[in-house]
């Protein structure tokens, strides 16, 4: 093993031409990330200049639905899609990290360590032929050294973490011998046994029943607080967003399309995507009336519509909205809408409510 | 019993043998055991176990429950795509699979399914229109007759059969998917049609829009819904009347507005209380329940639901609670001791 106690070496203090403000208290930035997949057939345009920011301890939710690019995004975020058929650009920067070009070890370091992921599908995540045990205790000692029994005992101490019954057991089992809920809550322990700065979720609680996913996401809001990870969280759950995020951001085709605080996105949602999914979720709507569902289907990314990808949607539909991709327009503090409709300067919350 | 007549089916349905008032469909105590290999020999997947409830003509009724309740398998119990261990299922007063009752066959004719997985269930080799235009053909259609149904079934659910009838699934999106699998229940002419998380896999605003077609066949087609979901959300819009399922067995049936506003059953009561918030300032601070549910394999002997409930007591472990006996649609009924006076629960009803 080469050394690399020198660990999370910085590339130097290169934020300075970030277009973000106050750069440096940031723990992620992305800048204009664009994401292809190129086929001989086709070329996928999955992430389309996406730029977000993530504070330390902070919980930005990506929200979308199939096909918009928000689990692409989150992989790019650690280098996860295969190389070979994969075109990234723009910046990511994690602590201060390049990790665009970062190399293997880098890569490695990296993961895991700094910066950890929780998946939808525990039992495809974990390893079904080793125990938890052992697969915490591979992660621990690979980024943290120390021997077998004390990266053992520190696996048990975070098992008791996420609450796992009778967790001294446990650690002997195998993946498959454990509950959907459990084996979630293992998949958890060990992306937190390194403590990561940032915690990457994908879906994790889409897969668990009802009366499970309610526990494993007050733990994870629980776990995220006292740690103070920034996390980012990918759902396609208006629901399960509105529980964990400070944040939110919809994506549709690629883009994110609106931005802003949880309670005020949900509350007053600025772009027709935003308010067409919140009005077609189903939540105690009345039973004799139809849903207002959003038309059509979402965009085919091998082919994006000139403008605003969600124009052949969009009930409000202007001339306009085909002739570019709107700017992002920020009418409110900490609010961000791509939509020609949205006012471009700052005004105050009625006046957007009136005009969109 | 040939019924499949080529115009819409009238609301005075010919193959209509009790009248309104007769239940469409009656399931008395349905049992399948699946066997599994287990460390000490065999063992048993209870995976429906004692499951009586009726189905009522023209209405819909919601099954919910968590994975491994049992309410999949109930459903194609009810089809007989898994042949139960025991029980008797009446459709429209014949018994299915008895002599002198209604066959197997006849029952598919009038109840169809739409699957979770729009892909799976479709012929990867066949344009969609011949997959809609198969089961009116196999149920004795001319080749001609069996296209024009499929053509105008595909209309129905709001594809266009020139653009879209010569598809192949794997050209289409899945809410398209999901169309095709309704048109193809639908061309036979079905009484009764049963959803097995047919939009869980759909994105929200396609969910949304399958929703509404869905209500909008049934009042055209005249049909019976069993619309079986672990959306709580779903089931409360698509609903008149609910069944909540735990570990094989119904704990609590009701109408839609009973179970939702005055649920009886703790777990109908955690299952409600788990959905999330929607409202970032009122989230769920404690779960209503803690773990899993529990295998299906040798579940807790009296209650099933004991191991997770607040409110077990000894007697829960001795006795199984039976659901009350329900007579109409307007009955609501629960599997708890709670709602037994003298059960020896200390919570029971009457109790101080």
């Amino acid at each position: 093993m080469p050394e690399m106690d020198g660990g999370l070496q910085s590339t130097g203090s290169s934020a300075t031409g970030s277009g973000l403000a106050a750069g440096s208290s940031n723990l992620v930035e992305v800048e204009d990330l664009s994401v292809r997949f190129v086929t001989r057939e086709a070329t996928v345009h999955a992430v389309n200049g996406v730029s977000f920011a993530v504070r330390p301890g902070e919980v930005l939710c990506i929200l979308g639905e199939s096909g918009s690019g928000k689990s692409v995004t989150l992989r790019a975020l650690m280098q996860l899609l295969p190389p070979r058929r994969t075109r990234i650009t723009g910046r990511i920067r994690v602590d201060g990290q390049d990790v665009l070009s970062l190399d293997r070890a880098g890569l490695r370091r990296l993961r895991g360590g700094l910066v950890s992921m929780i998946f939808q599908e525990p039992m495809t995540a974990l390893d079904p032929v080793y125990t938890i045990g052992k697969q915490i205790t591979e992660t621990i000692v690979r980024h943290r050294g120390g021997s077998q029994a004390s990266a053992r005992a520190r696996a048990l101490d975070l098992l008791e973490l996420v609450k796992i019954p009778s967790a001294a057991q446990r650690l002997d089992n195998y993946p498959h011998e454990l509950s959907g809920g459990l084996r979630q809550r293992a998949m958890i322990a060990m992306a937190l046994s390194c403590g990561p700065r940032l915690l990457l979720a994908d879906e994790p609680t889409t897969a668990l029943d009802a009366t499970v996913q309610i526990q494993v996401l007050i733990l994870l809001r629980k776990l995220q607080k006292e740690l103070g990870m920034g996390t980012i969280f990918v759902t396609h759950d208006l629901g399960v967003a509105s529980e964990i995020a400070d944040r939110i951001a919809v994506m549709y085709a690629g883009r994110i399309v609106e931005e802003g605080p949880v309670a005020d996105v949900l509350a007053n949602p600025l772009h027709p995507y935003t308010q067409g999914l919140l009005a077609s979720t189903v939540h105690g709507q009345p039973r004799d009336q139809d849903i207002n569902a959003i038309p059509g289907s979402p965009p085919d990314l091998r082919r994006l519509p000139t403008g605003c990808a969600f124009a052949p949607r969009c009930v409000q539909v202007m001339a306009e909205c085909r002739a570019g991709v709107p700017e992002e327009r920020r009418p409110l503090a900490g609010r961000m809408a791509r939509c020609i409709r949205v006012p471009a300067g700052a005004v105050l919350a009625d006046a957007v409510a009136d005009r969109v | 019993m040939n019924m499949i007549s080529s115009a819409a089916p009238p609301l005075d349905d010919p193959r209509d043998r009790g009248g309104p008032a007769q239940p469409l469909l009656i399931a008395r105590e349905l049992r399948k055991h699946f066997k599994v290999k287990s460390d000490s020999g065999t063992a048993f997947v209870r995976a429906v176990d004692g499951v009586s409830f009726t189905l009522f003509k023209g209405e819909t009724l919601g099954i919910v429950g968590e994975s491994g309740c049992g309410k999949s398998t109930l459903a194609r119990l009810l089809l007989h795509l898994v042949r139960p261990d025991s029980g008797e299922l009446v459709f429209d007063g014949e018994t299915v699979a008895e002599m002198r009752g209604i066959t197997v066959n006849a029952l598919r004719r009038q109840v169809q399914m739409v699957f979770q997985d729009s892909y799976s269930s479709l012929n990867p080799r066949m344009p969609v229109q011949d997959t809609v235009a198969f089961g009116p053909f196999v149920h004795g259609k001319s080749k001609a007759e069996s296209k024009a149904v499929a053509r105008s079934m595909l209309l129905q659910v709001g594809l266009n059969p020139d653009l879209f009838g010569s598809r192949y699934p794997h050209e289409l999106s899945g809410g398209q998917k999901q169309r095709v699998n309704i048109a193809r229940a639908l061309a036979i002419e079905p009484r009764m049609v049963i959803l097995d998380e047919a939009v869980s896999a759909l994105d929200k605003s396609v969910e949304a829009q399958v929703l509404n077609l869905l209500r909008a066949l049934k009042a055209d087609f005249n049909l019976t819904y069993l619309f079986i979901s672990h959306d709580l959300n779903v089931v409360q819009y698509i609903s008149d009347r609910v069944l909540v399922m735990y570990l094989g067995a119904v704990v609590e049936l009701g109408p839609v507005d009973e179970i939702f506003s005055h649920p009886l059953h703790p777990y109908t009561r955690a299952l409600l209380g788990s959905r999330p918030s929607m409202n970032p300032k009122q989230r769920i601070e404690e779960p209503p329940i803690t773990g899993d549910p529990p295998s299906p394999i040798d579940p807790p002997s009296g209650c099933r639901f004991r191991t997770r409930c607040p409110f077990a007591e000894p007697v829960c472990e001795a006795r199984i609670p039976e659901l009350g006996a329900w007579t109409d649609r307007e009955s609501h009924v629960a599997a708890c001791h709670m709602q037994v006076a003298d059960s020896g629960h200390s919570r029971a009803v009457g109790n101080a």
